[in-house]
């Protein structure tokens, strides 16, 4: 461990690279992904305005989206990537697979929170006369707030694994120092330093998305 | 009070529901309700009751027969209207039904905001509303931290606050204790009478009805099998259906 000091300006960058990776690529995917969610609840046999063409559509989009396997869209992406970014490394590149991973993840979470809804609730709303937006806007996501914080929390959690996968093809981030040092070049303890990091992260995430959830939540308190 | 346009009409109102064999939830029914009416619908579970607030309350449509307020089909209106016309038919049920994210005030403020009114505006109705249900102490406080008897208070102030002509009820007080349940009876007496709403309560409790309503129809299978004003229509009751919800065994006299 005598040269370990050494590494931290690289522990400081990678844990700063994987971060932005992560934030910016749940802004993208919740930008795509939120109102998706709330179009194939909507949709839905028992949702506002039902309609099974578009929730058929909407439903195998997100299924196919979920289950392509993250590191075969890396390479799937590649010339979107080029075109977008103008290169496919770098943490920057790493932000378009990122996001196009996670939109469909986030459409799921968010039909879930929002299918927890009491659909008496809404029943009531549209007795008071309130229109389909109006229920969407100020009774389905406000009420499904606390549901919607978790969400976020679990999305950038699996994103922070993403990334670190992300990272080992050129990425950059914690992912990248993990494989350039702790295993191609044999540095077990600073593999044991990036895995330390990423728990840190994980577990910080977590601990202040279930307070501010928490915080938040005046149905189950 | 009982000339005049009938404030809900209805005539040969069926419903049927098609799962994966028919249920005829309604059949055939006929009902005025008069303004100022407090007119109580009885029977057992699985009668047709909600289907039939669900109907006038236009979360259901009729399979056939017609539905008038004030002298207007309901199933005609679209739009401007029929938000406008929803704005005339308070609704209450038995589950409350509040926003658990918002506070009692700004459940009481929804229909308002709705409607696009102004800040100061909604302030003075919701006041003046947990005022009318006493619940002015409890303007901060969220569903959650509320009794249930307190719950269906605000459900109430919420249903009034766009100053409906019609309340409907969908057993209000069948989760709540009995001197609760009195309250509710009672705050609904007064809003009739203070605030000129007609109110229609569904229910299966025979003593709602003698409570407050001066008029009832006796529904069962989807069909009103008697009708008619209180108190007279129990005092001689002959239908085995009403005997049977009066508490009255076949063999009594
Ligand atoms: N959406 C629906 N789909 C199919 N059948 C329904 C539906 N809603 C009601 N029914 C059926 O219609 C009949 C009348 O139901 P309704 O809910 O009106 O009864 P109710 O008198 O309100 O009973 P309860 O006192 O238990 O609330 C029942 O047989 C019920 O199963
Ligand atoms: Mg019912």
């Amino acid at each position: 461990m005598g040269d370990f000091a050494k590494y931290i300006p690289e522990f400081l960058t990678g844990t700063q690279e994987t971060l932005y990776m992560v934030l910016v690529s749940a802004m993208f995917a919740y930008l795509v992904g939120l109102p998706l969610g709330v179009w194939v609840t909507i949709t839905d046999r028992d949702g506002l305005r039902p309609n099974r063409a578009i929730n058929s559509v909407l439903s195998v989009i997100i299924n196919v989206g979920r289950s392509v396997p993250f590191i075969i869209l890396i390479v799937a992406l590649i010339p979107l990537t080029r075109f977008l970014v103008g290169t496919s490394i770098g943490p920057t590149a790493a932000i378009v697979a990122l996001s196009v991973a996670a939109a469909p993840f986030v459409a799921r979470m968010v039909e879930t929170s929002l299918k927890e809804i009491d659909l008496g609730m809404i029943e009531a709303a549209r007795t008071m006369g309130a229109t389909d937006w109006q229920i969407i806007f100020r009774v389905m996501l406000p009420e499904s707030v606390p549901s919607l914080i978790r969400g976020l929390s679990i999305t950038i959690i699996t994103l922070v694994g993403y990334s670190a996968m992300a990272g080992a093809v050129g990425g950059g981030g914690l992912g990248f120092i993990a494989i350039s040092y702790g295993y191609n070049r044999f540095k077990d303890d600073v593999m044991l330093v990036t895995v330390i990091l990423m728990i840190a992260i994980v577990s910080a995430i977590q601990l202040l998305f279930e307070l501010v959830a928490k915080a938040v939540d005046k149905k189950n308190r | 009070m009982s000339e005049g346009t009938p404030i809900i009409q209805i005539r040969g109102l069926s419903k049927t529901f098609v799962t994966d064999h028919e249920i005829m939830a309604l059949r055939n029914i006929d009902l005025d309700v008069q303004k100022g009416d407090i007119f109580g619908i009885i029977g057992m579970s699985g009668a047709g009751k909600s289907t039939l607030l669900r109907c006038i309350a236009l979360l259901e449509t009729p399979t056939s027969g017609t539905i008038e307020i004030e002298g207007r089909d309901i199933s005609t209106l679209r739009g401007r209207d029929l938000i406008a016309l929803r704005k005339q038919i308070g609704v209450i049920f038995q589950g409350y039904h509040l926003l658990m994210q918002r506070t009692v005030r700004r459940n009481i403020a929804f229909p308002l905001e709705l409607e696009h009114k102004s800040k100061e505006e909604i302030a003075r109705r919701t006041d003046e509303l947990l005022e009318i249900v006493g619940l002015s102490d409890k303007a901060n406080a969220y569903p959650s931290q509320l009794s249930g008897g307190q719950k269906q208070r605000v459900a109430i102030a919420r249903a009034l606050a766009s100053n409906p002509k019609i309340i409907l009820c969908d057993e209000p007080t069948s989760a709540l204790d009995s001197v609760t349940t009195k309250s509710i009876l009672q705050l609904l007496t007064d809003i009739n009478r203070n605030l000129g709403v007609s109110v229609m309560i569904i229910t299966h409790e025979i003593g709602v009805v003698r409570a407050i309503c001066n008029k009832v129809a006796v529904i069962n299978d989807g069909l009103f099998v008697e009708q008619g004003e209180m108190p007279g229509i129990f005092q001689k009751p002959t239908n085995a259906v009403t005997r049977l919800l009066l508490g009255l065994g076949e063999e009594d006299e």
